[in-house]
């Protein structure tokens, strides 16, 4: 049963870090908008790369 | 139009990086891609450091470098793109950054991290009871429990704390006292267990009844975040600004609250009087219809008082904004309102009813049970630790969500059917309604007048009198051009305020205007009045020839006929109470078949007739838009307002509904009355569970694990109940025909 010894502090380290993960989301506001959030996520415009692509192609 | 600039630095704020920050709400804004077009179109506008559109509440927030580019710029931007957005004025944006809900959500989080630790560590120590695990893991495993509940719970359990410390300084009993007492004794009682090493503690109980009632308290914020900040985009939309007329003789817009008494505001034709004043310099005609009810234009001159919400019809006038003083009839609706709000018993919400019955038992049950191990087995340790469970087997986690989920599957679906409501308590006393009370002007008719005698006039000249009507800013001229379908207006047309348009057509004189105006002798015009009650007058007269009536009034909403219909049909008692004159409420009532209506009713005849029916036994929903209205929809047991209202009618009503269209009426009432009966079974559904589950601890056969799996099934039973309303409701929607 040594093994608990690390396990279980291992175990709350990575809960502590999803539970810290969400606080940080919550606090940059990430969920101020979930309406909106749903239809970002399909826009192109944090893709420079692709622009210049269709940029030189037109 | 008068060119007059907007006073923009009253809407702009300082980001603490330097730039300068404006919210808008944005009209219009119907999808994705319209989020994008904005963000793109503001993006590439130089100067612009962030552009960013809340979709969920249609706001827009813009930060811009100052010197660069400016508010004005911004707004034009928008409105080139096709979208109307007007500033909210930051002295009524209250709560920007949502705190109340980022904090239960904080709150949530941490309460759902530590019951999820805690039971990896309980399910393990409950496998091992039974397949002899030694003490000092389990010791070692509940201490462990003890460190991740015991700050988890300070942290997660403060919204409780502070609700029930308000409520027991106020020497009531809410919910949150059952809830902050129960958590506390679990809590305590573990660490003792945990001291003895005892088999069994209850650390995940107690954090789990705190996620489960945080779920709840949440849901219960986000529902009421949601119609305030709807709310708040439509009185933006409205813009209640005031054209200040500065001591230079220049004119700038700047938000109501930057206004003070004594001021002098320019109200134009066709506006509304943005707030109460006497007239300095112009003669006009005032529409009051929103603020008495009556339907009859007002003439104002120099020196008479102008009510907040009425409508300058004719010309521009200067008003000197008046302090409330004297006996004008907004200090009359402002005492009454006062007294209305205050004489109104407090509703006790379904909730709190519950809970004011539940506490007192289930802690008697705890303390009998204390007293009877106590003296049945003598040992005090024993009979601590069963009263305990019983407390905490009955902890209210289905009843904490019980009123709640139900609420916001509800004010979701009244959403869809338009209809906003201002208190998450309205459900309930909607609920409760049996009479409804209708204001006429504005609440069973459309706010804007219509032509309603467009068939006795043949169709040239009604053309030709529309495109007349358009060089005029009266709301007669107005009406009257909406109906037909002109749309260049005659050329060289001149306003006589207060009188009519005249204008030059292939030599004749055209004149549009009052029967004055148009030499139409007094007689005639009653005889023209006589088969449309409650109409206005305007008159066209075409060179020498008879001059021609049109008859303006303000229309029945499209669907009031079907909606009383069906209102009666749900066995509820109608009423008419109007502020305007017997003839036009008589036609509509008796087109609506409502039996009893009462014309000529001030603000103060509202409320007394509205105690009557109280006094009566009826509970009353009152439905009204004017100031006249405000006070009785604070006094009545519940009341709606359409959002043309007034803003004060608007603050008094329980709820608002949208658009032209009466129906949300009758929706709100059918959902409500649905909403209310789940919210009964959910109560009774928990004194059942409770009265299952009590013998069970009484007699000391609650273990952990049971009293985990009984709070959770009992919670989730409790959240489908209310979502089976939207499935009710999808159903309902499917069928066509509604209201028929």
């Amino acid at each position: 049963m040594d093994v608990l010894i690390y396990l279980i502090p291992v175990a709350l380290a990575l809960g502590l870090m999803g539970l810290a993960g969400f606080l940080w989301s919550l606090k940059a506001g990430q969920y101020d908008d979930l309406e909106g959030a749903k239809y970002r996520i399909l826009e192109d415009d944090d893709l420079p790369d692709e622009k210049d692509g269709n940029d030189r192609g037109g | 139009m008068t060119a007059h600039e907007r006073d923009w630095d009253a809407f702009v704020t300082l980001t603490p990086e330097g730039h300068a920050h404006m919210d808008l709400a944005v009209e219009g804004v119907t999808c994705a891609a319209c989020m994008v077009e904005i963000e793109r179109g503001l993006g590439a506008q130089p100067g612009i450091e962030k552009a960013r559109l809340n979709l969920t509440s249609h706001r827009l927030a813009v930060d811009w470098r100052d010197g660069e580019t400016s508010a004005e710029q911004v707004v034009s931007t928008l409105s080139r793109l096709g979208y109307r957005a007007h500033p909210f004025d930051p002295a009524q944006m209250r709560e920007r950054a949502d705190a109340t809900g980022r904090e239960l959500l904080r709150s949530l989080a941490v309460a759902g991290f530590a019951m999820m630790n805690i039971m990896l560590l309980s399910v393990s120590v409950w496998s091992g009871n039974a397949s002899g695990i030694d003490t000092e893991t389990r010791d070692f495993f509940h201490w462990l429990s003890a460190l991740i509940a015991l700050p988890a719970a300070v942290y997660a359990g403060r919204p409780f704390l502070r609700s029930a410390l308000s409520a027991i300084s106020a020497r009531r009993l809410n919910m949150d006292v059952p809830i902050v007492i129960g958590v506390s004794l679990a809590l305590f009682l573990s660490v003792m267990q945990t001291l003895q090493s005892a088999h069994h503690a209850y650390f995940e109980s107690a954090v789990m009844l705190l996620f489960f009632l945080l779920i709840g308290r949440y849901l219960d914020h986000m529902m009421r975040r949601r119609t305030r900040a709807f709310a708040e985009n439509i009185a933006a939309l409205k813009a209640e600004t005031a054209a200040l007329l500065r001591p230079d003789g220049s004119l700038r817009e700047v938000p109501l609250s930057k206004v003070a008494p004594g001021d002098l505001i320019h109200v134009r034709a066709g506006e509304r009087v943005p707030l109460d004043g006497r007239v300095e310099t112009g003669l006009s005609e005032i529409d009051q219809s929103l603020v008495t009810g009556e339907t009859a234009l007002a003439a104002a001159g120099p020196g008479d008082v102008v009510y907040a919400g009425t409508l300058n019809a004719a010309a521009n006038l200067t008003v000197r904004v008046t302090t409330a003083s004297g006996a004008t009839l907004l200090d009359e609706v402002t005492r009454l309102l006062e007294a209305a709000s205050q004489a109104k018993s407090r509703h006790v919400q379904l909730a709190d009813r519950a809970a004011s019955l539940y506490s007192p038992l289930v802690h008697l049950a705890a303390l009998m049970t204390f007293i009877g191990w106590f003296v049945l087995g003598g040992d005090w340790q024993q009979a601590l630790v069963v009263a305990i469970s019983v407390l905490i087997i009955t902890c209210p986690c289905a009843l904490g969500l019980a009123v709640p989920a139900v609420q916001v599957v509800t004010s979701g679906l009244l959403f869809r059917a338009g209809v906003l409501l201002h208190a998450g308590d309205a459900v309930e006393r909607l609920a409760e309604a049996d009479t409804i009370v209708f204001d006429k002007t504005g609440t069973l008719t459309l706010a804007i007048p219509d032509l309603v005698n467009a068939a006795e006039v043949p169709v040239a000249v009604r053309e030709l009198a529309g495109r007349l009507a358009l060089a005029s800013r009266h709301p007669l001229a107005g009406a009257l051009a909406r109906a037909t379908s002109a749309s260049v207006p005659v050329e060289g047309a001149r306003e006589c305020p207060g009188e009519g348009v005249v204008a030059e057509l292939g030599g004749r004189e055209l004149r549009l205007g009052s029967a004055g105006f148009c030499g139409l002798p007094e007689t005639a015009a009653r005889a023209a009045l006589a088969s449309h009650p409650g109409a206005s007058l305007i008159l066209f007269r075409d060179g020498d020839a008879a001059p021609v009536p049109f008859a303006i009034a303000q229309k029945l909403r499209p669907d009031a006929i079907e909606t009383v219909a069906r209102l009666r049909g749900l066995g509820y008692r109608l009423e008419i109470l109007s502020g305007d004159r017997a003839a036009p409420v008589a036609d509509i009532a008796e087109r609506l078949g409502i039996a009893d209506w009462r014309a000529g009713m001030k603000p103060a005849d509202k409320i007394a007739r509205i105690g009557e029916l109280a006094a009566d036994g009826a509970r009353v929903l009152m439905v009204g838009d004017g100031l006249n209205d405000a006070p009785s929809l604070a006094a009545a047991h519940v009341s709606m307002s359409p959002v043309t209202a007034v803003h004060v009618a608007q603050a008094a009503a329980d709820a608002v509904f949208l658009g032209d269209r009466l129906m949300p009426v009758a929706d709100a009432l059918c959902h409500a009355r649905r909403a209310r009966a789940a919210m009964v079974q959910n109560l009774w559904f928990s004194t059942a569970y409770n009265l299952v589950a009590v013998p069970f601890a009484v007699a000391g056969l609650v273990t952990p694990l049971f009293a985990a799996l009984a709070m959770s099934s009992s919670s989730v039973v409790v959240t489908l109940n209310a979502l089976r309303l939207r499935l009710d409701g999808a159903r309902s929607r499917a069928l066509p025909g509604e209201g028929n």
